[in-house]
């Protein structure tokens, strides 16, 4: 078998760029060098002196080039439910998103509680050498919320942090373990904060809406106090702790006063939470069936605050592809969940035209600071680090068409949004993975 | 045969799904066309042909006598050829099975198609698939719109009108379709509604619905023109929702004590069937100056007729 190291030392000069670099803040006119797999240089003034003659030129014509995305919560099918997605497709998605580097759920079938299974990943994502796939391990064994996994072993497999995905850590007692555990290997515990028996049976947002349809609510309390207990716990224990999907306001108060309080807290949103409400469940739409529940405009704008202030640190697209079978149902039967690894971007942008934030700002929480909560050396431009890029349109118009998805779910509750800026060209370990066709 | 009033006037929807989004003028017109068909149901000779060839289906995927049997007998009274359809909840938990069956159904040219399901929405989806009008005959705990309609009806026959009434919905409205479809038409019609429960029977901001809300009997009662008993399922008086059946009707359940604090005139409804001793008294249920409980059976039928016949005016007209 050959390897293919024709390319290794393969140059590409990314010429007339506007450089971003959300961990520096930097936002010029410039160029950039990869070497292989990493970044030589870039910069306003590099190829002043000329163009390396070995080197492919690509022109970007003054478009945008950023670090790749990371994408720290995506469900994939692989193993267990294939017909949903597949490493293979969530690689293509995922590459044609402008994401670069995404973290898998362990809520897999079997569960990722093992390292077997980890490596199991690792194996199909070099296989398909698209994108990079890094996956959390469950905290607890089958997700159960009882016994901790061997996080040791875990880590040594991979494993970039623990949680125990779609599914919260319930008990007070668990959660205290896993968070004093994992301090041995400093990994981080990330909690989908809801308290089961409050949310128990609930389909949607509690709530005159909610009233109206005749569904089964979801206090938003089912979340704030979990956040509430769980910081209480993170106290105790100490550690590190991450909050998946923040969605009220209060969850945002919440870390916000925690933070200030100097404990090691951080948190995510997705798109949903702060581009869609309550509201847009209308009558009965399943795409709009997620885990927490789309809440009330005054949350999603105290999202939008969260975002715009730093109490959010990241945002993630929460992924998690369901078939027809699993959508075209009574609402109350529906799974809930939806595709976002092809709308991550260009939702994030929509923070940026409607002023909310400027652009490298924006990029940094999908770049850099996901990267720094999860411990890895990505999402930044930095000479000798992974040539992982992003070349993008920040502008263009476009509507969203799920039929033109990678994914081979189709479970999108942005289908034809009007949008703005998209992604053009995807390099992965200075191999470009994806670029739209013009 | 020419049918009895409003002969001649079209109703703007296809299907009724939902009693929320109609007007006052479009519930007026029903009751009004209802009340043509009571009178016609006491004659010795009920039926009428107008929808002699047109087919309907009653799709029931929750078990239910009363109702399927008032749209069956409505539906023959009107001439139309009815087939019954009953599916029970454990072979139809796939979606794909219940679009399918819309489809299959849809394949077969029906005109009228009444369905219950025990998911809220899902009377909504199937109405999405199919080319035929729609009735919903309770979803889950969404909407019950014909129930609203007959109890609209009854009041005003009894009450000569809807408008400024006190109307006290008492019990189990967190679980209740019926109470929903009520608030809706009885806003419409311009009288006062009040929810009377314990707060673990009442959904989440219900007020916004237009109701005020009242915890006791006491203060709900009071002044009302119109009392609606609503049924207490079992299950849900075991300590998740009421600590016990005794605790719940020394506090909710309906006898003249409780009464005493209504309008002397005040009528009693209860969209059946009874907990008799639960929610409601026997003496009180049973008493014909105040119980309209057995008109309220009476006037479904009528109702029901009046809403299969304005759906397929459209249809009817176009055959033609």
């Amino acid at each position: 078998m050959t390897t293919t190291s024709v390319n290794a030392e393969a140059r590409v000069a990314y010429i007339n760029a506007r450089l971003l670099d959300p961990a520096t803040g930097l936002d010029v006119h410039g160029a950039l060098l990869t070497e292989g797999e990493t970044v030589a240089d870039f910069g306003p003034a590099l190829f002043r002196d000329g163009l390396p003659p070995d080197a492919q030129v690509v022109d970007l014509q003054g478009q945008c080039l950023a670090p790749g995305l990371l994408d720290m919560r995506v469900l994939i099918g692989e193993p267990g439910e294939e017909q949903k997605d597949t490493i293979k497709s969530v690689s293509r998605a995922a590459a044609a998103g402008g994401i670069t580097s995404i973290v898998c759920l362990p809520n897999t079938d079997p569960v990722l509680d093992e390292v077997a299974g980890l490596e199991f990943v690792a194996r199909r994502a070099r296989e398909v050498k698209l994108v990079k796939i890094f996956a959390y391990a469950a905290a607890t064994r089958g997700t159960e919320g009882n016994e901790i996994t061997e996080m040791g072993l875990l880590s040594r497999a991979g494993a970039v942090a623990f949680t125990d995905g779609t599914r919260a850590i319930a008990s007070a007692k668990t959660m205290r373990r896993a968070l004093s555990y994992a301090r041995t290997f400093d990994k981080l515990i990330i909690q989908h904060p809801e308290e089961p028996s409050l949310a128990s049976g609930g389909m949607m947002n509690a709530g005159e809406i909610c009233t109206r349809l005749g569904l089964t609510g979801i206090p938003r309390e089912a979340e704030i106090i979990m956040i509430e207990r769980d910081l209480r716990l993170l106290e105790l224990a100490g550690g590190r702790l991450h909050f998946a999907h923040v969605t009220t306001s209060e969850s945002v108060d919440l870390i916000r006063r925690a933070k200030a309080r100097g404990l090691k807290v951080t948190c995510d949103t997705a798109p949903h939470y702060f581009a869609l409400t309550e509201a847009d469940v209308g009558d009965y739409r399943t795409y709009a069936k997620v885990s927490p529940p789309l809440r009330g405009e005054m949350d999603r704008r105290a999202v939008v605050v969260g975002l715009a202030d730093g109490t959010i640190d990241a945002i993630a697209s929460d992924h998690i592809p369901q078939d027809q079978d699993q959508k075209r149902l009574p609402f109350a039967q529906a799974e809930a969940g939806v595709i976002g690894l092809e709308t991550l971007f260009p939702l994030v942008l929509e923070l940026v035209h409607k002023g909310h934030m400027p652009l490298v700002k924006a990029l940094a929480l999908v770049t850099s600071r996901p990267a720094d909560i999860l411990g890895l050396p990505l999402g930044r431009l930095a000479k000798g680090g992974p040539a992982d890029l992003l070349v993008f349109d920040p502008d263009v118009p476009w509507r969203v068409d799920v039929g033109q998805f990678q994914s081979k779910s189709k479970n999108s509750p942005f289908e034809d949004r009007p949008v703005q800026g998209r992604p053009l060209r995807t390099v992965v370990d200075g191999r470009t993975v994806w670029q739209r066709e013009a | 045969m020419t049918a009895p009033t409003h002969a001649t006037a079209t109703f703007p929807h296809r299907h009724l799904l939902g009693i929320e989004g109609l007007t006052a003028e479009q519930i007026s017109l029903i009751l009004d066309v209802a009340d043509g068909y009571v009178e016609q149901n006491k004659k010795p000779n009920k039926k009428t042909a107008i929808l002699s060839g047109l087919t309907q289906v009653n799709l029931f995927f929750e078990n239910s006598t009363r109702t399927r049997t008032s749209f069956e007998l409505a539906g023959i009274r009107l001439g139309a050829d009815v087939i019954n359809m009953s599916a029970d909840g454990s072979s139809v938990k796939k979606g794909e099975t219940l679009i399918d069956t819309a489809m299959t159904l849809n394949a077969m040219h029906l005109d009228a198609l009444v369905v219950r399901h025990n998911a809220s929405g899902a009377v909504k989806l199937l109405a999405d698939k199919v080319n035929c009008s729609v009735i919903n005959a309770g979803d889950g705990n969404h909407e019950h719109p014909t129930q609203a309609l007959l109890d609209a009806l009854a009041i005003r026959r009894r009450l000569g009108r809807l408008e400024g009434l006190v109307v006290a919905i008492c019990g189990d409205i967190l679980h209740s379709r019926v109470a929903r479809s009520n608030i809706h038409l009885l806003n419409a019609m311009g009288a006062h509604v009040r929810v009377v429960a314990p707060p673990t029977l009442l959904p989440s901001q219900i007020d916004r619905l237009g109701c005020e809300v009242h915890h006791t009997m006491k203060s709900g009662l009071k002044d009302a023109d119109v009392v609606m008993m609503l049924r207490l399922q079992n299950e849900r008086m075991s300590g998740q929702y009421v600590p016990s059946t005794r605790e719940y009707f020394y506090f909710y359940g309906l006898d003249y004590e409780k009464l005493e604090v209504a309008k002397p005139h005040a009528v009693i409804m209860h969209p059946g069937p009874m907990n008799r001793g639960v929610e409601i008294d026997s003496e009180v249920a049973d008493d014909l100056k105040r119980s309209m409980i057995l008109d309220q059976v009476e006037l479904g039928v009528a109702v029901r007729m009046a809403v299969l016949d304005l759906l397929t005016r459209g249809r009817r007209g176009n055959a033609e």
